[in-house]
């Protein structure tokens, strides 16, 4: 890239970055920590309200319309397939939607047709016919190539739902770009240091480096055409940006360009709080704009976010309860020499929630720190019991890992913005293979078998030493499958749905990440706990095997299909490490079965514990459980202990949580905390909490002694 | 040394400054028509545990506790005062903030010597005082408060920090003159810190029909803030009053 001082940076500190692709170091030369409070923030301008008010009365008009008030049926969605749409130009400060009208669905096919025309017909649209044909016969998706690929055991223990969630016939998303590239640098640099990659990228024509070397010239392109997306808004993007509103709407057309072209399941934002921070401090401090507007610009690129809507099915929808888009974006953290990477801006982000409402996107996402400031603590404690919008991520342990300029994709996944990305890879439900181990690999609800025919529990009671034996086994088969799975998932998805202009936004050389993800985490836990420590009996019963018209073509003799648990054993939750340490073993245990495998494209395999709305659709697929759970009961979310079984307290529920191992989960470990206000402390209405006798009596010129 | 133990809670956020670990014994002799721990009340029941086994489970939970620290209430704590010293003996040696939380109707002025010693080891009590005025307290608690406010005084000349708390329940509690009164009294205690005014809250109805108990304040609404926050008012304005030079 060239080495030349650009004069949209007029007033920067220069640096490494200005010779080469690197906002990192951008960030660390210009960025202001901000120590203070909020006491500086503004509320909504008018033009915010107005415009915040048309977003709801929209809002209101979709519910009434059954969930969806217009689709686009003919228009397939590409990064530049839209005119210009608005809400209201005259008041937007930063602008773009998805479609040329706001609210109105995209149609993306390429992940897959025929869930595209099903979440058409769902809201009483049709995909146009033209459109069908041309995804059935001339085009090929990704959930088409990924049928193609899978074997019949693949398929069973799909619809089994031992593995589940499985991003086949939807985008694979928790792909962050770095949106703030196109602001600092402009698109026409991007496709310059791209066309270098190119040129100096491998020429030995193995499979992996003509893949590299298309997808490299694919990438060159969604640029070219991101610069003709800002054109369309009637914006320059091939250069930098000049000043705050410029590197917010540069940065929001990275975004939206990606969301154009992918529906992925978490479509996050990444971390640019602190890097928006150094062009709105650079404006106040020369005068440009105000307090109020540099409020307004956030306002407005928030509530841009908060309507980027997907066409999704009714199952997609039960599976996330409702259709979340996961825009994440990382607030906070502590850079690597220890100064806390908080800004005036950081606090701005966190004010739409005040000045828009509470909302669950975007996916306000702190990144903690025990040494964050104590303004910035206190802010964001106050605004979480205000809204219980916003989540919270260990950036000590995360900082480890992956340095100071990473965020989090979907809910915890974390990755270096820019330079790491993932291959989202759903779950493997736990609950379900220790059943598989009790009855042989027949699944207790459809009676077939599903998992190998190992050799079933037999007799009428539980022995913990005999089932763990099983168990490994079982989970040793779960493991290979699961991996093997995903293998051919992702190899289609880079195949047929490649996310170029996200990775325009990487560099050449990734890292990724093969995030695989467990469920039912508390349940085994609880399950093998009330095996040890109590006494659980096997209820077998005979089950019907039916075909897809619900005929009965079959009948499986002696499954285990309930359990009777005399006495009480410990539960995963109260910080007891009788049965945490069960919980401990089996992240590890299953980690390791899962590195013994080959992973697609030389990534690095991971694990989450996470679902955070899914567990309630597994609960649904998942027999009665050895700890006592009935079937369709939810599993736990997340390392969540089961509900009402942690009886100790939040502290040592929260304890038994921390105990997992983050190395062996590095995909991310989430708990879901509620409370209620009252619970957290005293009103400070009511409570008087400083009182001194002396300074009182002195103050109204008494002794305090009169007796 | 064991006591018996009702049951423990690891984030306590409003018995005592910060996150506490939170310690539930069994047995008290008071009967509050208010109380909303019925099943703590029978006196020999609960688990019996070890001081030392409490005292683990506290250590395992240390890094949620900073700000905060150890509190003991119940049932009435100081039916069990001898298992209450071995447990802050023990907190104290490991530099643990505790706090006790009594209603002080076990007080004996005339014989002070083991309640002294548990002082000693103990950084703030929370006292309840449920009514300043006799008769109505007898009614209210079954008890005397006599005691009690003689307990108040106690703790004060001991040095040892204070806050009182009262449950303001409609029409039981929340007459003026007796609320001026009470912050009459409490204006007294130089160690006073903080006056912890409580609505009183009807959660507790379904606890009394699991017990089978018939619940004794009947259909009396719970308090609201304001009312609670109005009681508050009228408690300092007692307290002022005598701290003001006459």
């Amino acid at each position: 890239m060239k080495n030349t001082f650009e004069p949209e940076w007029e007033g920067f500190e220069q640096g490494k970055w200005c010779g080469s692709v690197n906002v990192r170091d951008f960030i660390h030369r210009n960025f202001t920590p901000y120590e203070g409070d909020e006491s500086f923030l503004t509320g909504p301008t008018e033009a915010t309200k107005k415009l915040w008010q048309q977003v709801l009365d929209l809002s209101e008009q979709e519910r009434a319309a059954g969930g969806v008030l217009d689709m686009d049926t003919k228009i397939i969605s590409t990064i530049t397939s839209h005119g210009a749409g608005y809400l209201d130009k005259d008041l937007e400060q930063i602008v773009g939607i998805q479609t040329d009208k706001p609210f109105k669905r995209s149609l993306q096919p390429f992940g897959g047709i025929r869930m595209a025309q099903a979440a058409c017909e769902q809201y009483g649209y049709k995909v146009d016919d033209e459109v069908v044909d041309l995804f059935t016969r001339y085009r090929k998706t990704h959930n088409q190539g990924v049928f193609d690929a899978y074997t019949p055991e693949m398929r069973t223990a799909r619809h089994a739902a031992i593995i589940t969630g499985l991003p086949d016939a939807y985008g694979r998303g928790r792909i962050i770009g770095d949106y703030r590239r196109i602001a600092l640098y402009g698109v026409d640099r991007l496709i310059e240091d791209k066309k270098h990659q190119i040129d100096t990228s491998l020429v030995r024509m193995t499979s992996k480096n003509i893949q590299l070397r298309e997808e490299l010239a694919e990438q060159v392109r969604a640029l070219g055409e991101l610069k003709t997306l800002g054109m369309i808004y009637g914006c320059d993007i091939s250069r930098p940006a000049k000043n705050a509103k410029e590197a917010i709407q540069w940065l929001y057309f990275g975004y939206l360009a990606a969301v154009k072209e992918q529906n992925g399941a978490a479509m996050s934002l990444g971390r640019t709080s602190t890097f928006v921070d150094i062009y709105i401090k650079r404006d106040l401090d020369k005068g440009l704009i105000t307090e109020e507007q540099a409020q307004e610009y956030i306002d407005h690129f928030i509530m841009k976010l908060r309507i980027v809507k997907f066409a999704r099915t009714p199952e997609y929808n039960t599976l996330f309860s409702g259709d979340p888009t996961w825009i994440t974006e990382s607030i906070g953290g502590v850079s690597v020499d220890g100064v806390p990477m908080v800004t005036k801006t950081s606090f701005r982000y966190i004010n739409t929630l005040n000045n828009l409402g509470p909302a669950p996107e975007p996916n306000v996402t702190i990144l903690w720190s025990t040494r964050l400031p104590i303004n910035f603590k206190r802010f964001c404690a106050k605004m979480s019991i205000k809204s219980s919008a916003i989540q919270y991520e260990n950036d000590d342990m995360m900082r480890v890992i992956h340095g100071d300029d990473y965020a989090i994709a979907c809910c915890v996944s974390s990755m270096v913005v820019g330079k790491e990305m993932q291959f989202f890879g759903a779950r493997a439900n736990l609950a379900k293979c220790l059943l598989y181990a009790i009855n042989g690999g027949v699944d207790e609800r459809l009676g077939i078998q599903v998992g190998p025919k190992y050799r079933p529990v037999e007799g009428d009671y539980l022995d913990y030493d005999d089932v763990m034996e099983k168990y490994n086994d079982m989970m040793e088969w779960l493991a290979g499958l699961y991996v093997n799975t995903l293998n051919v998932i992702h190899y289609m998805h880079d195949k047929y749905s490649y996310e170029r202009l996200q990775m325009a936004l990487h560099d050449r050389d990734v890292k990724r990440y093969f995030a695989t993800g467990i469920a039912g985490l508390s349940v085994v836990a609880d399950s093998l706990s009330a095996i040890k420590y109590a006494k659980v009996k096997v209820i077998r019963k005979d089950i019907e095997i039916k075909n897809k018209k619900g005929e009965v073509i079959d009948v499986a003799k002696n499954v285990a299909v309930d359990y009777e648990v005399e006495g009480d054993f410990p539960k995963y939750g109260n910080n007891d490490d009788r049965v945490d340490r069960l919980a401990v073993d089996l992240v590890k245990n299953f980690m390791e079965k899962i590195k013994k495998h080959h992973t697609y494209r030389d990534s690095v395999p991971t694990m989450s514990i996470l679902t955070i709305t899914s567990n309630v659709v597994y609960g649904k697929k998942t027999g009665n459980t050895p700890d006592g759970r009935k079937i369709g009961v939810p599993l736990a979310p997340g390392a969540n202990p089961m509900h009402g079984r942690d009886t100790h307290g939040a502290a040592a529920s929260l304890a038994s949580v921390s105990k997992l191992p983050f190395r062996h989960a590095q995909d991310g470990i989430s708990n879901t905390f509620s409370i209620i206000p009252d619970a957290l402390g005293k009103d400070d209405k009511v409570f008087v909490g400083d009182i001194d006798i002396e300074s009182i009596a002195k103050e109204l010129g008494g002794d305090g002694n009169d007796g | 040394m064991k006591g018996h133990v009702h049951s423990t809670e690891s984030f306590g956020t409003v018995d005592g400054p910060g996150v506490r670990f939170v310690v539930f014994l069994q047995g008290c002799p008071m009967r509050c028509l208010y109380c909303h721990n019925p099943d703590t009340w029978q006196i020999g029941k609960g688990e019996l545990r070890e001081a030392g086994e409490l005292i683990d489970e506290l250590l395992a939970l240390k890094e949620f506790l900073k700000g905060g620290g150890l509190t003991v209430t119940g049932g009435e704590p100081l039916v069990q005062l001898d298992f209450v010293t071995e447990l802050f003996t023990l907190a104290k040696k490991h530099s643990i903030h505790t706090c006790l939380d009594t209603s002080g109707v076990t007080f004996d002025p005339d014989n002070t010597e083991r309640i002294d010693k548990l002082l000693a080891l103990t950084d703030l009590v929370m006292l309840d005082i449920k009514h300043i005025d006799p008769a109505r307290h007898k009614a209210l608690t079954g008890q005397d408060n006599k005691n009690i406010l003689a307990f108040a005084v106690h703790i004060s000349e001991m040095g040892v920090p204070l806050w009182i708390r009262h449950v303001v329940v409609p029409n039981v509690t929340d007459d003026e003159h007796y609320l001026y009164e009470l912050g009459h009294f409490i204006g007294g205690l130089r160690t006073l810190k903080a006056l912890d005014v409580l609505p009183y809250h009807t959660m507790a109805k379904a606890k009394y029909d699991k017990l089978g108990l018939s619940y004794p304040l009947g259909d009396i609404p719970p308090a609201t803030k304001e009312q609670a926050a109005h009681a508050r008012d009228i408690i300092m304005q007692g307290l002022k009053d005598r701290l003001r030079k006459k």
